[in-house]
């Protein structure tokens, strides 16, 4: 009753070609991001921003980057924080090494240093697959972390390879508080995500989703498979790039590149397993769970449970929920929060009527 | 000459504790086509269990400490422990997931190394142990004086339990009627049920052998550096032997892991200084990545064919 497309109809090309072709859709679009930006600022306090909404976001953009690569093109990484580090560490080297950089470009310059690097990393891809790509991807990850401590010109010779950001500063204007930093990076976030919810359907995302089920008939139809993969390195690799250089920026403020390492990776698959493979909507789903859960977890478990158990099983309560989660979700709805999303919608379009 | 010599034993070496993980993915691959991530978790698990029950043993039974008594009795409860683990997950984790894209049960054990690393660290606590097997950490002397050349006591009585294992596992294999079992259920699951093979039973068989493995090469794994979670971080470097080796063949992860073991100390030695040291870290991923451009199916891999 709440979601029927039932008298929406397409009357011109135009209209058939929207990105949210139902109304209802559009408007809980423009709703969701109004509300992020205009309702958020007002009523959430620093520690919202600063410690939940931001780092949700950024994750949120690096699990769409993860998203392209393995839910829709079907090439297992594990070196998507290395990919953010390449970002990271780009985007800053352009701002200190180029005289009055506007930050903007140094953030994409920055994901298109990333994109180099992940298209490298991309290669052996074209001759390989499943778990040897995965630990390709491993090579990318061990190589990349390794080379910015090794090379201190990434980091500006400081000592460990940590680097603080320079300050955000875009046409006068600083970005230096909570506030207008989770405004600049939900920008760059619901930017890039409307970009990937129109790539996913234009004749790239169904190459890569062709190549994905199954790549020989892929080839067989007419779609290059090297150049199809080699696109979907290159745009994950870019997302993941911005990711990083968002999360050295607007997050963190200082970074070293332990600080991108396996773990990391792991967390940013976890999120589109969680979310859902295949899905933008379920890259943020699953940011947003992964970000939140150990935040409940630190604040409700000890409360709950503390005389209960030992202070080391707290610790490692973490661990064993995020596992059983995973083994859960891939066992119970391997298509993640999206697709618990997408039954609901379907059920709010029959309801309250039983057909 | 000497120094290259010494380099290249003691990589030879550590070559053969990576064999040894690598085998538990080897064993579980074959016999169900589950890539084990969770192989080097299995291994910390296996560790701290068998430390553990070391140290709790005396207080409960009243054996004296650091006896042999305590030793075997940790060594059977800690076995006996790794194979409960190896039946649940099968019951828990795999039965459910039966027939999903090898992608997904890979992912499915990367969330079961998250949970055993967990539950390890929550049973036994998170702290750094010694394990001591008795062994020391000594040069061999007739080789010391005889070529001057330094090699571990230690070293070389591990590589020979990894041998003496490696063999066993080749026998139980080859002659053996569960090793029939085994081989003809890795060859093709559904032939080897229609013959009478029962499939869960030979699960629950890899499962537990992975298991032993994992418990032998944590055991010797921790007695060189400790009890620790970086423990772990062994299933990662058994990746690129699988590679190398092939996913399907026991000889590969051996030859592979003696081939790792040496080209990274080699490569850190000879290469490491020109680039600022540390490479160990990669160079593994990278070799096996050049080595995939070229043959993608591993050195005593099945060939892979598409099938349409």
């Amino acid at each position: 009753m709440f979601y029927r497309e039932a008298g929406q109809f397409k009357a011109s090309y135009q209209a058939d070609q929207q990105i949210f072709p139902i109304r209802q859709d559009k408007i809980a679009v423009w709703a969701l991001v109004l509300f992020f930006a205009a309702v958020v600022p007002v009523i959430a306090d620093q520690y919202w921003l600063k410690a939940i909404l931001i780092p949700v976001l950024i994750f949120s953009l690096a699990a769409l980057g993860l998203n392209i690569l393995t839910g829709y093109a079907g090439q297992l990484s594990l070196g998507s924080a290395a990919f953010m580090a390449v970002g990271a560490f780009g985007a800053y080297n352009f701002m200190l090494r180029i005289d009055g950089m506007p930050f903007l470009v140094a953030i994409v310059l920055g994901g298109l240093c990333a994109a180099a690097v992940g298209v490298l990393f991309g290669l052996p891809s074209l001759r390989i697959k499943g778990f040897y790509l995965a630990v390709a991807t491993l090579a990318a990850q061990f190589f990349i972390v390794w080379a910015l401590v090794k090379f201190p010109w990434f980091s500006n010779y400081s000592s460990s390879g940590v680097i603080s950001t320079q300050e955000i500063n875009i046409l006068g204007f600083a970005f230096d508080g909570p506030t207008s930093k989770y405004m600049l990076t939900l920008a760059v976030v619901v930017i890039l995500a409307l970009a990937a919810k129109n790539m996913v359907r234009s004749s790239t995302g169904r190459a890569w989703m062709a190549v994905r089920d199954m790549d020989v008939a892929a080839e067989v139809i007419g779609i290059r498979p090297m150049r199809t993969k080699l696109i979907a390195f290159a745009v994950s690799s870019f997302y993941c790039g911005v990711a990083g250089a968002l999360y050295a920026y607007t997050y963190l403020g200082t970074v070293e590149p332990e600080g991108f390492n396996l773990d990391l990776s792991f967390k940013i698959l976890f999120m589109i397993i969680i979310g859902g493979t295949g899905s933008i909507m379920g890259s943020f789903l699953g940011a947003a769970f992964i970000v939140l859960l150990p935040i409940l977890l630190d604040n409700f478990v000890p409360s709950l449970l503390g005389d209960l158990v030992s202070a080391s099983f707290v610790s490692n309560f973490q661990l064993i929920v995020f596992g059983a989660m995973i083994i859960f979700f891939l066992i119970v709805e391997p298509h993640g929060l999206a697709r618990l999303w997408q039954i609901g919608k379907e059920k709010l379009r029959l309801w309250p009527f039983p057909h | 000459m000497h120094f290259f010599l010494e380099v290249l034993i003691g990589g030879l070496l550590s070559g053969v504790l990576y064999a040894l993980v690598a085998l538990g993915f080897v064993l579980i691959f074959k016999a169900s086509g589950v890539f084990n991530f969770a192989q080097g978790a299995m291994v910390f698990f296996a560790a701290l269990t068998f430390v553990g029950f070391q140290e709790v043993l005396p207080g409960w039974t009243g054996l004296e400490e650091g006896g042999s008594a305590v030793f075997w009795l940790a060594f059977a409860l800690a076995l006996i422990s790794m194979i409960v683990l190896g039946v649940l997950t099968e019951k828990i984790v795999l039965r459910p997931l039966v027939n999903q894209p090898h992608i997904t049960l890979f992912m499915a054990t990367i969330g079961l190394s998250y949970l055993i690393e967990g539950i390890a660290q929550g049973v036994w606590g998170a702290n750094v142990r010694g394990l001591d097997l008795g062994i020391e950490d000594v040069p061999v002397e007739w080789l010391m004086e005889s070529s001057n050349i330094l090699v571990s006591k230690f070293d070389v009585v591990a590589a020979g339990i990894a041998g003496v294992l490696v063999a066993s596992l080749a026998l139980l294999f080859q002659y053996t009627k569960i090793g029939r079992a085994l081989r003809a259920v890795a060859d093709d699951h559904q032939a080897a049920l229609s013959i009478g093979i029962p499939l869960r039973h030979i699960w629950v068989i890899v499962w537990g052998v992975a298991g032993f493995v994992a418990l032998i090469a944590g055991m010797i794994w921790g007695a060189r550096n400790g009890v620790q979670f970086a423990l772990t971080y062994t299933a990662l470097k058994a990746l690129p032997v699988l590679i190398l080796g092939g996913f399907t063949s026991v000889p590969g992860a051996i030859v592979g892991g003696l081939i790792i073991g040496a080209s990274e100390k080699l490569a850190e030695v000879y290469i490491g200084p020109f680039v600022g040291g540390g490479i160990e870290s990669w160079f593994p991923y990278v070799l096996a990545l050049v080595f995939l451009l070229v043959r993608p199916e591993g050195l005593f891999g099945e060939k892979h064919i598409d099938r349409v």
